[in-house]
């Protein structure tokens, strides 16, 4: 292949900003990553030109594995417009020039920040997480040799102890998001930020899961049709959390809602978090019991249809 | 012939650049039995406690573990994730400070359950009890077992610490100057206390302590050192009331009589 194919659209940077050596460095701690479900596999992780925090993990991974014919589609909190997504989408739009696409069945990879798609997934996608702390026993144990030990030898214990002071002070496991699960009956993984709503979409899931964290350089993954098993005691098995209404929008029930204020009189609603699927749903006809009021309030999708 | 379930052979150890910390020291421990190491400040004492507890690889000598009742082997012959192992379910240390051998972020209840967690349990309501249960063994309020260490006095910590350590059923318990620290009232009803629950439990201990009224109440057996070296042994009483060895005599008559 010729070097001028590697270039990207601005012509400035190689394709996907990182060079080749780099992405060679990065699919190979992929693969052992995927050899190895749930093990975090250190990696030489490069400066990227945004701050750390910003899912620099998460976009070195894509950069590595993105080709001229994939689509992007980026989502950070579920949403395809905050700015996060939009700035990364932009970011890859500019260096890589790839399709990118708010819809969850068009992506053949989509970047994602705290949420998984409500969408079920396929074997002909994957499923990117940017990962701000991928050690999930830190808080109990902050030197890195000795939890890289407890990996090792599988000395989980204090993973419960966590799920055990929970419990004996607030009755339940309160921990609601970054809910440490067992991956392949092996290793005990931080599943990033993801509410822990989003726990079992990640047991068996078709689609290739990779999780990248940028400041600590470590990659994880989770191959196609993984267990995956959310701590838990007996007698306080693992739950996700319910809503009691329907999304305001769109009316979906056993999806995850955002609360939104709408104004400073106490005025709230609880919408969709995956702003596709909401999206989607209204175009099909679905209405919640403010569905009238979506436009007016700024409810509508960049590349609205509203 | 009862089986032992320590020994050590020989053992010794020097610290990069040769300073000694002990050298050929030999013992055997039996199931149930006290062991007192006593001497002064830099004789050694905590060197051949590393050593003994498989912290600290000794330059020279073997120390062996009676392993799962299985005969003793070699303890820095085992893999590590084995003696890890050993470390949370037959072993404990005591150490002198609290801080050291608690999690001081988690409540009490948790710093007990961990072994239990440690080796399995996944039932929050058991392991609650048996928490609850050994916090009440050590007479720690049940009201306080979800409370965290730093809110304890010194003399509480260093109850949940050997709360944390006896969930376990351990069979060998090693203690660093259990009683360091601590005003001498605290320290009569610890000791106390410690007499019981190893008396009752029947667990063997190593006890390596400057303070002669410690093993004088807890050990059976005594080990005077110095230098490095073992200079007299024997039994508790013995050594303590017809100290032989000049420097036994030393550090008995050392102590003030109230």
């Amino acid at each position: 292949m010729n070097s001028q194919a590697f270039h990207s659209v601005d012509g400035t940077y190689n394709f996907a900003y990182l060079d080749e050596q780099t992405k060679r460095m990065i699919r190979r701690t992929l693969l052992k990553a995927i050899a190895v479900p749930g093990y975090q596999v250190p990696f030489g992780g490069r400066e990227m030109p945004m701050a750390y925090g910003w899912g620099t993990g998460g976009i070195q991974i894509t950069a590595s594995i993105i080709g001229k014919d994939d689509t992007l589609k980026v989502i950070d909190q579920g949403a395809d417009d905050t700015t996060n997504a939009v700035s990364i989408r932009r970011f890859f739009q500019r260096v890589s020039g790839v399709k990118t696409t708010e819809e969850t069945q068009k992506a053949t990879l989509i970047q994602t920040r705290h949420r998984i798609p409500e969408k079920q997934l396929t074997e002909n996608q994957i499923l990117v997480y940017q990962v701000p702390q991928p050690e999930p026993l830190w808080k109990l144990e902050p030197r890195e040799v000795e939890t890289r030990k407890l990996h090792a030898y599988s000395e989980y214990g204090l993973m419960h102890v966590k799920l055990y002071e929970d419990i004996s002070r607030h009755g339940e496991i309160i921990t609601t998001y970054d809910y440490p699960v067992e991956v392949n009956a092996r290793h005990i993984m931080s599943p990033s930020p993801i509410p822990k709503f989003d726990n079992p979409k990640m047991a068996m899931m078709p689609a290739l899961q990779l999780f990248g964290a940028g400041r600590e350089k470590r990659i994880y993954a989770i191959p196609p049709y993984t267990r995956v098993r959310s701590l838990d005691f007996d007698d306080h098995p693992f739950e996700i959390q319910r809503f009691e209404d329907p999304c305001a929008l769109c009316g979906a029930e056993g999806v995850f809602l955002d609360e939104v204020i709408l104004d400073d009189k106490g005025d709230h609603m609880f919408v969709c978090s995956d702003s596709d699927h909401c999206r989607e749903r209204r175009a099909a006809g679905h209405a919640g019991h403010r569905a009238s009021d979506a436009a007016s309030i700024g409810f509508v999708s960049s590349e609205g249809e509203a | 012939m009862m089986k032992a379930l320590l020994e050590a052979e020989s053992v010794g150890h020097s610290y990069p650049g040769g300073q000694l910390g002990c050298e050929d020291v030999s013992f055997r421990l039996y199931p149930g039995e006290v062991l007192g190491v006593v001497g002064e400040s830099g004789s050694g004492k905590s060197t051949l406690l590393g050593c003994l507890s498989g912290m600290l690889e000794p330059s020279n000598g073997i120390v062996r573990f009676d392993v799962g009742g299985q005969g003793l082997r070699d303890v820095f012959s085992l893999s590590e994730p084995e003696r890890r192992l050993l470390m949370r379910t037959d072993w404990g240390i005591v150490r002198q400070n609290p801080r050291d051998g608690l999690r001081m972020n988690v409540s009490a209840g948790g710093n007990v359950g961990e072994r239990l967690m440690a080796v399995g349990a996944r039932n929050y309501g058991n392991i609650r009890n048996e928490a609850l249960d050994w916090l009440t063994r050590v007479e720690i309020p049940s009201s306080r077992v979800d409370d965290l260490p730093r809110t304890f006095s010194g003399g509480m910590q260093q109850r949940v610490q050997i709360a944390r350590i006896l969930v376990s059923k351990p069979r060998l318990i090693f203690m660093d100057e259990p009683t360091g620290g601590l005003d001498v009232s605290v320290q009569a009803r610890l000791l106390d206390l410690l007499r019981g629950l190893v008396r009752d439990l029947g667990v063997a201990a190593v006890v390596v302590t400057h303070d002669l009224a410690v093993v004088r109440l807890l050990s059976d057996r005594l080990m005077v050192m110095r230098q490095g070296r073992v200079v007299e042994t024997g039994l508790t009483d013995q050594v303590l009331d017809d100290p032989q060895h000049p420097y036994s005599q030393l550090l008995v008559s050392s102590v003030l009589q109230a």
